[in-house]
């Protein structure tokens, strides 16, 4: 096995998502198959290789600290599900 | 006259000469979806209205004298690309009720050109998916058969075009999203080089290989759309202060000069021989048109699936988090705290595939595995990338297969998400080294679905590209090959 369903059910949480019984043993059935896979990888010596993250060498992209202009609040708050007009609204923290 | 069939360089030509108005294009498509739309599904979101008003002011330019390149011209718009007051889920029931409050750049250049946005194209769920068979919205057809995937992720894009339910139509390509899906249809689809088009207004997916590209009918109107979508943009640090050249200009020069690759790793095992032979043929017809053929090699093609279902889901993982049922979208209002929201919305609102892809990315960097995958995929992305220098210092431009298969049956691979993945063997190594491809329509396989060729480039070569593939299309004369529907 490359990876167990408590694996599956552990990464599922700290990406916030549940999964039902069904679902975390499926995800991890074909989770298995694809690492099994990948593990195609090995095959190579990248011993002295770079990563690559980015294919064209990118710099950072600074700008002048100038206000431009942006969304209202109102239309920033827009597509909010719960919203009162001034802030998101979300389940008690503390 | 059924206008919705022509191309945007013939009805430029037509609206020039006062033969049309935009409103009478606009309104011949919407008389096609109203026909066909119920048959192939290529939309989620239909957007009447504003069209038929964005058609009226189109006209009005006209007559003005001042109209844009894509004047009048009625596009589709992959449902991933942000369109101000339109809806726009990226095929996912977590967005469902998403207005965006701005633009993609994309959009803002198409509407300056004139174009008509026609409504929001279905595609696989965050464009994760080969088939478009991950649609919260329902499954498109393929116009050739509609038992057979169309392709995705850009499937509904594809279809759209393809059965005449717009003129042409914006799709993203991550790992051959536009390409396969364009190849499967039997149209023409471009991937820019990364960073030639902005991606600010893209919902993201893997922000180091996603790029938005067109879908047309010929290669010609391709070019016409990539001139008008291309160039820098602030809001997009990725994006390359380049010069954009007239992507018009070039197309019919011919291939005297030129030095086109075929690798025989894109000739491999599992390569359906009918595909096989189609792409063969467009191959000597391009030698008839003067190019010199020259066999390279790229070794670490069959590793790039691998690297690539390690670093898109990783980088997934990552995008995917800001769905949380506080900023937009739907939440369940149910939950008691905030970390069962989270859990809630998240876990209704994604579909299988996408979850899938957020736990293997989760997964691979993680603690103490993130050098065993993500590292490692990084290295041999490294790879992919050195193949391709040495072969584009031998070629000007790859041919290849878009595909090992023509389209599958629907439903036929959606219990096995590894086999739907080596699908894009072919496509995947552009997206990981960021160079342009191309698919052009090169042959109709005997169960009557279409084959498609690719033509890959190095970074910032789209003219190459597209000249090759206009003297493809010129000679294989497989314009006007259509789907009965």
């Amino acid at each position: 096995m490359n990876i167990s369903i408590e694996e599956v059910v552990k990464v599922a949480r700290l990406a916030r998502l549940d999964l039902s019984g069904q679902e975390a043993e499926e995800i991890t059935e074909q989770l298995d198959r694809i690492l099994g896979y990948v593990a195609k990888l090995n095959e190579i010596d990248t011993k002295d290789v770079a990563p690559t993250t980015h294919a064209l060498s990118v710099h950072n992209a600074f700008r002048e600290d100038v206000v431009q202009p942006s969304l209202s609040q109102q239309e920033a708050l827009a597509n909010g599900p719960w919203q009162n007009g001034e802030a998101f609204v979300v389940p008690k923290i503390i | 006259m059924n206008y919705n069939a022509l191309t945007i360089h013939e009805l430029k030509d037509l609206l020039a000469r006062g033969e049309l108005t935009p409103l009478q294009i606009t309104e011949d498509v919407f008389s096609r979806i109203d026909a066909v739309e119920e048959k192939i599904g290529a939309y989620i979101t239909i957007s009447r209205e504003q069209a038929l008003r964005q058609a009226e002011e189109a006209g009005r330019q006209l007559d003005s004298g001042k109209a844009g390149v894509l004047c009048g011209i009625p596009l589709a718009i992959k449902d991933v690309i942000c369109t101000k007051g339109v809806r726009t889920t990226a095929g996912s029931k977590i967005l469902e009720p998403f207005i965006p409050p701005y633009d993609a750049a994309v959009i803002e250049k198409l509407r300056e050109a004139g174009a008509i946005i026609i409504g929001k194209a279905s595609m696989d769920e965050f464009a994760m998916g080969s088939a478009n068979e991950n649609c919260a919205y329902g499954i498109p057809k393929n116009p050739w058969n509609l038992d057979y995937i169309c392709g995705g992720s850009s499937g509904g894009s594809a279809a759209a075009v393809v059965a005449d339910e717009c003129i042409a139509s914006l799709g993203s390509d991550t790992g051959g999203s536009i390409r396969q899906p364009a190849s499967h249809c039997g149209i023409v689809g471009l991937k820019p080089t990364y960073g030639r088009v902005s991606r600010f207004g893209l919902l993201a997916y893997a922000s180091s290989l996603d790029q938005i590209g067109p879908l047309a009918k010929d290669v010609r109107d391709c070019a016409v759309m990539l001139n008008v979508i291309s160039g820098y943009d602030r809001r997009d640090s990725t994006s390359v202060k380049q010069v954009v050249p007239d992507y018009c200009a070039a197309l019919t020069d011919g291939l005297q000069g030129m030095t086109l690759g075929i690798a025989k790793e894109y000739f491999a095992e599992g390569l359906d021989p009918e595909v096989e032979a189609a792409v063969k043929y467009g191959v000597e017809k391009l030698k008839e048109a003067g190019a010199t053929i020259r066999e390279v090699s790229l070794p670490h093609t069959e590793y790039g699936v691998a690297a690539y279902y390690i670093i898109a889901p990783a980088e997934a993982s990552s995008n995917l988090a800001r769905y949380d049922g506080v900023k937009y979208g739907m939440r369940d209002m149910d939950a008691g705290s905030l970390i069962d929201m989270y859990k809630q919305t998240r876990s209704q609102g994604f579909g299988a595939e996408v979850k899938r892809r957020i736990i293997m990315g989760t997964y691979v960097l993680s603690s103490g595995y993130y050098d065993a995958y993500y590292k490692k995929a990084s290295q041999v992305r490294t790879l992919i990338v050195e193949d391709y220098k040495k072969a584009f210092a031998q070629c000007d431009a790859l041919l290849s297969p878009v595909t090992p298969t023509p389209a599958w049956k629907i439903g036929e691979k959606s219990h096995d998400p590894l086999s739907v993945y080596l699908s894009d063997v072919l496509t995947i190594p552009a997206n990981l080294a960021g160079i342009p491809g191309l698919s052009v329509p090169c042959g109709i396989s005997k169960a009557g679905l279409p084959i498609g060729l690719q033509i890959q480039a190095a970074h910032f070569e789209e003219e190459k590209l597209l000249r090759v593939g206009f003297n493809l299309e010129q000679r294989l004369e497989m314009a006007g090959c259509k789907p009965a529907l």
